[in-house]
């Protein structure tokens, strides 16, 4: 444990002063030296070092360490100004743990001007937000976003941190993980704590054919991306308090290395994104042929919900890429998933399979789809959805 | 250009099954393939490598057999290969895993590393991110379009987002993960394939790695899986079979709403 530091091969650049968030490193000579009561080791210094200069040893912590490590922690992701559904489920979520560990809910909040949605986290169950808001954090950037982490993880010291697992939350977290050399769980669709006061992380492996339960025994804190939609988030008490907490993060244009030149949207106009409807009608290779997807698109409609397809209905171009469930495609969990004319391939159903309801309707009676499905019908999908339809109907109606 | 690919050998994952009575992976048997995602990465640097020159390097973490998979990315067209292999490696975690890749890799030159975008087994994406971490470069993960900025410096990529793609431009040295989109892999030919065998493999272990054991495997892993178990199966599930349709609809929105699901 600790921070190593060669002057033999300090070349005196005075890069590591500049990116010191914590003003631990000052100019010494020729040289820098290091505060170590101010240093929390965050591994700034280390990361900007052109000649390896500075090495920091963080392997295990012990057992009276870890005693120092609490809180758990929710970084809620942003996109275009609003928070993103997966925030509100982990802050539900972390309120359960904390509750259970006798521990506070801390909420980061990471972005630019996005002051105004702290009250939604607190009203979610949060005790505390986060705030670091600077232009720089317009764009998500793995660089910016792991300085902000790391900067107020390592003086605060939680024993906690969740991440959703979306595409920015699963590129972030294995960074800030290696910057800290912290242990972090995958995509877990399980969380608890266990006797020992431990997170046990369940998630699935193997395309969904295994679940694992994995622990961080020997560091804190302990990490993990969570899959969004598996956890409900609870309804907001706008009578809740807490307190938001402002922190400045510097961060130097250089140490930002990738430039977002682009946003560039494929969600077409009125379709909804399989990843955040509440039911999803997805239509295999059954479907035949494009025109026949006004079918499944009626269905979703109906029920309100989006409608998906499996890899060759996408990789057809009948439906855009956005659409697409599965391995190579979105991992989903939504209340209900109607699977029309799919056959259920592994690499399908590991990213549908934790949905809470499904559906499934095939003309083979030995599709493996059958297998994890709560209601199945074995048919011709152009016969049973239009009398689906027709059911739904008569139903809404009736109310 | 000199680029790296590190790979994984894996299961054909949907045939790994759990042991219900121990709770282990019953893997014997179970054929062996290169990761998927891992073939559209050599796909990616084999083709650069023939458009602006330079090399190829695949590499893997694995016990003896893995050699297959740099067999495999050999025969589509790397240059070289390296195999850190050594029981002392066994039982890593992602952190373990990237740490003994970027140690290797810190030892040799290079404009670009590129993964996979996720292994199928372990399926965690982590890998990448961690050895681009450790190397001290950036990363942009999920890459499925490719290009190399006229100053020959940069890279500008897409990147795959919850909404559609960013487009990112970094300069090299960068780690890109790469996933389905970014090109089609090709099928190693007859040629290719009797080649590989002759490309120079070169085994490295811990001791020539230099690096303490207590970093590597089993022990240098921040996580322990503490155990496996089969997801649950949906017992009692409902499937209706020679029902006409009209009767098995109505069956099934009864089903829906006393579950309140619609
Ligand atoms: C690395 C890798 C990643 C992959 N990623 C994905 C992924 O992300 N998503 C994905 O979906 N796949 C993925 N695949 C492909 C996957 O293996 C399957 O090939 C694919 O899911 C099959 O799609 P399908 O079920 O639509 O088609 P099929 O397997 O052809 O099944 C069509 C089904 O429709 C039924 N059917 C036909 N006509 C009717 C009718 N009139 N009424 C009712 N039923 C009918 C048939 O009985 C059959 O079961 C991946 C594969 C690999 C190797
Ligand atoms: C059931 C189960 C669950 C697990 N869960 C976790 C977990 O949550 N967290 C954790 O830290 N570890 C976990 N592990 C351990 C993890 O699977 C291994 O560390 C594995 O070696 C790398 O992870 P991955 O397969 O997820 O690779 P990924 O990170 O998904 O691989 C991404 C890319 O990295 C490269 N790569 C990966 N492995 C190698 C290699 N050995 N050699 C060369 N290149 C490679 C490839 O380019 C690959 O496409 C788990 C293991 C099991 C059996």
């Amino acid at each position: 444990m600790g921070l190593i530091y060669d002057k033999e091969k300090c070349t005196g650049c005075m890069l590591c002063p500049k990116v010191c968030n914590f003003g631990a490193i000052e100019k010494d000579g020729d040289k820098v030296k290091f505060d170590l009561d101010k240093c929390v080791l965050c591994g700034s210094c280390e990361e900007i070092c052109p000649e390896d200069a500075i090495g920091i040893e963080r392997k295990t912590v012990d057992k009276e360490k870890i005693a120092e490590y609490k809180d758990v922690w929710v970084w809620c992701e942003t996109a275009e100004g609003k928070l993103r559904g997966v925030a509100f489920e982990l802050v539900t979520k972390a309120r359960e743990l904390a509750d259970k560990l006798g521990e506070n809910v801390i909420a980061v909040l990471i972005g630019h001007e996005v002051e105004h949605l702290a009250e939604f986290l607190i009203h979610q169950g949060a005790d505390r937000v986060l705030l670091v808001d600077d232009k720089i954090f317009a764009d998500y950037t793995t660089d910016a976003y792991t300085i902000a982490m790391v900067t107020l993880i390592a003086p605060r010291k939680p024993s906690i941190v969740l991440y959703g697992a979306t595409n920015n939350g699963r590129d972030l977290a294995p960074r800030v993980a290696a910057r800290m050399a912290l242990g972090l769980t995958a995509d877990c669709t399980g969380l608890d704590i266990d006797d020992e006061r431990q997170l046990v992380q369940t998630r699935p492996a193997f395309g969904g054919n295994i679940m694992a339960e994995i622990l961080c025994p020997y560091t804190r804190p302990q990490m993990a991306t969570v899959r969004p939609n598996v956890f409900k988030p609870s309804d907001r008490d706008t009578s809740c308090t807490g307190d938001i907490e402002k922190v400045e993060v510097k961060i130097g244009a250089n140490q930002v290395r990738t430039r977002v030149l682009e946003h560039v949207k494929e969600v077409v106009e009125g379709m909804k994104s399989v990843e955040e409807a509440d039911i999803v009608v997805c239509s295999g290779r059954g479907i035949k042929d494009p025109s026949n997807l006004t079918l499944p698109q009626e269905l979703a409609d109906l029920l309100n919900a989006a409608v998906g397809g499996s890899r060759p209905i996408v990789d057809a171009g009948w439906l855009p890429p956005t659409q697409q469930v599965g391995q190579s495609g979105r991992t989903i969990s939504p209340s209900l998933y109607f699977a029309l004319g799919i056959s259920g391939a592994i690499q399908h159903c590991s990213g549908m399979s934790s949905s809470e309801i499904i559906i499934a309707i095939n003309k083979d009676p030995e599709a493996p789809i059958f297998e994890i499905a709560d209601f199945g019908i074995v048919g011709d999908i152009f016969e049973v959805v239009p009398a689906i339809i027709e059911e739904i109907k008569k139903l809404q109606s009736d109310r | 250009m000199k680029i790296i690919v590190p790979v994984k050998q894996v299961p054909e994952v949907a045939e790994v099954k759990v042991n219900e009575e121990t709770g282990t992976l019953i893997r014997d048997g179970v054929p062996s393939i290169l990761n998927p995602f891992d073939e559209y990465a050599v796909e990616e640097a084999i083709k650069l490598r023939d458009h602006y020159g330079g090399e190829v390097v695949v590499m893997t973490m694995g016990p003896p057999q893995a050699k297959e998979a740099l067999w495999k990315a050999l025969a589509m067209g790397g240059d070289r290969a390296i195999h850190l292999t050594d029981r002392i490696f066994a039982g890593a975690d992602t952190w373990a895993t990237a740490y003994t890749l970027a140690r290797q890799i810190k030892k040799m030159e290079y404009d670009l590393v590129i993964c996979g975008k996720q292994a199928i087994d372990g399926d965690t994406a982590q890998v990448g991110p961690e050895i681009a971490e450790l190397l001290g470069i950036p990363q942009i993960c999920y890459v499925r379009h490719l290009e190399i900025d006229e100053d020959g410096k940069h890279v500008i990529a897409h990147r795959e987002t919850d909404d559609g793609y960013d487009v990112i431009k970094a300069k090299m040295p960068v780690l890109l993960t790469a996933t389905k989109g970014l090109n089609e892999p090709r099928l190693p030919n007859i040629m290719g394939i009797m080649k590989a065998k002759k490309k120079p493999l070169e085994e490295i272990d811990a001791a020539t790695l230099g690096v303490p054991e207590d970093d590597l495997g089993l022990k240098g892993s921040p996580t322990t899986v503490r155990k496996v178990f089969p997801p649950e199966r949906k017992s009692g599930g409902i499937k209706l079979q020679d029902v006409d349709a009209k009767e098995a609809a109505r069956q099934l929105v009864e089903f829906l709403a006393k579950k309140g699901a619609i």
